[in-house]
């Protein structure tokens, strides 16, 4: 088997950047934040240079839309072992209205255009935590599935998954093409290493905008309002058992 | 590679690496640079490779706890025990 691998890599904040909403509520502060790879996505290119490394995949490109600066995202999906990048460049406003449906037609186009074999992204962002794109990807290009993939093997022509299920694990087998989702315990992703990030620079970058995708950017969902979690409120002690009964009566939980 | 091309090279990667530390990039590049500070005077070949070897032991850890931070720290977010 020698597979085309499109992999997508989301620009987000940093896993471990605490976040902080905006004071008008209308989203949250990313000005001079630390942003980094979706960690789930870094699992899905690990995957996919595991795939080459094993002869089963013979090129990964890496995708990502957004601003200038996911050409250091792409950068560091190049260091991890992919060949090439194609960065969709949306900015301003737009960006910020950016949506699943939007990244899964873009990526159903590509798909197309370059000859992909298998789809591979990280099951969720960290910053939406949508969990659709892998889902309206395979539906607009009526690829079958298989998403919270934990394990992946490939046998002639297909793919057996072990998917994580809130039951368990679910084993199941798909035709390819198809596109999967990675889930956390898929694989262990390297660490892109300066002189692996050197190396990288030579690799191709394929700039892009979205009408040559023949995507429409526009929104379809707005976002009303954006609030912090509440505060906790303080917990009280007490003595003994028919003190927490009191406590609880006079908070009017009978 | 000459040796002190390739003492370079790992004092670029350490400090490429202690971009993410946990305790703060200055943190890191302050010990860092004392690190090589102390070693600088240096002369004999094997004891230049060994702590040239010591330095790819350090690298190797600092990846083995970026990795594990960031695995514990999903791993709590998103999936209950």
């Amino acid at each position: 088997m020698s597979l085309r691998i499109l992999v997508g890599c989301k620009r987000v904040i940093d896993y471990a950047v605490k976040i902080r909403v905006k004071p008008d509520k209308s989203g949250v502060i990313t000005e001079g934040v630390k942003h980094s790879m979706n960690p789930f996505d870094e699992i899905a290119i690990e995957e996919a240079v595991r795939m080459k490394e094993k002869k089963i995949a013979k090129e990964i490109v890496a995708f990502s839309c957004g601003p200038t600066q996911c050409q250091e995202t792409l950068r560091t999906a190049l260091a991890m072992g992919a060949d090439r990048g194609i960065h969709v460049e949306v900015s301003g406003p737009e960006y910020e209205t950016l949506q699943p449906l939007h990244i899964s037609k873009m990526l159903a186009k590509l798909a197309k255009d370059e000859q992909i074999d298998l789809i591979i992204v990280g099951k969720q962002a960290i910053d939406d935590d949508c969990n659709q794109t892998a889902q309206m990807t395979a539906a607009l290009l009526d690829w079958p599935q298989a998403t919270s993939a934990s394990k992946i093997e490939a046998k002639d022509g297909s793919l057996q998954v072990v998917r994580e299920i809130d039951g368990g694990l679910e084993t199941i087998k798909v035709k390819l093409p198809s596109v999967v989702s990675a889930d956390l315990r898929l694989n262990e992703p390297r660490y892109a290493t300066l002189p692996n990030i050197m190396k990288a620079k030579k690799k191709p970058i394929k700039k892009l905008a979205p009408k040559d995708l023949g995507v429409d950017v526009s929104p379809r969902i707005q976002v009303v309002t954006v609030e912090e979690p509440p505060v906790r409120q303080a917990g009280a002690k007490v003595e003994n058992v028919d003190a927490v009964v009191e406590k609880l009566k006079a908070l009017g939980h009978a | 590679m000459s040796q002190h091309s390739r003492v370079m090279t790992l004092y670029k990667t350490l400090l490429h690496l202690g971009k993410e530390y946990p305790g703060g990039y200055p943190y890191f590049r302050n010990k860092l640079k004392n690190a090589f500070m102390k070693n600088s005077s240096l002369k004999d070949p094997k004891e230049i490779d060994s702590a040239i070897a010591r330095g790819e032991f350090v690298i190797k850890e600092l990846e083995a706890l970026y990795m594990l931070r960031k695995y514990r720290a999903l791993k709590k977010r998103y999936y209950e025990d």
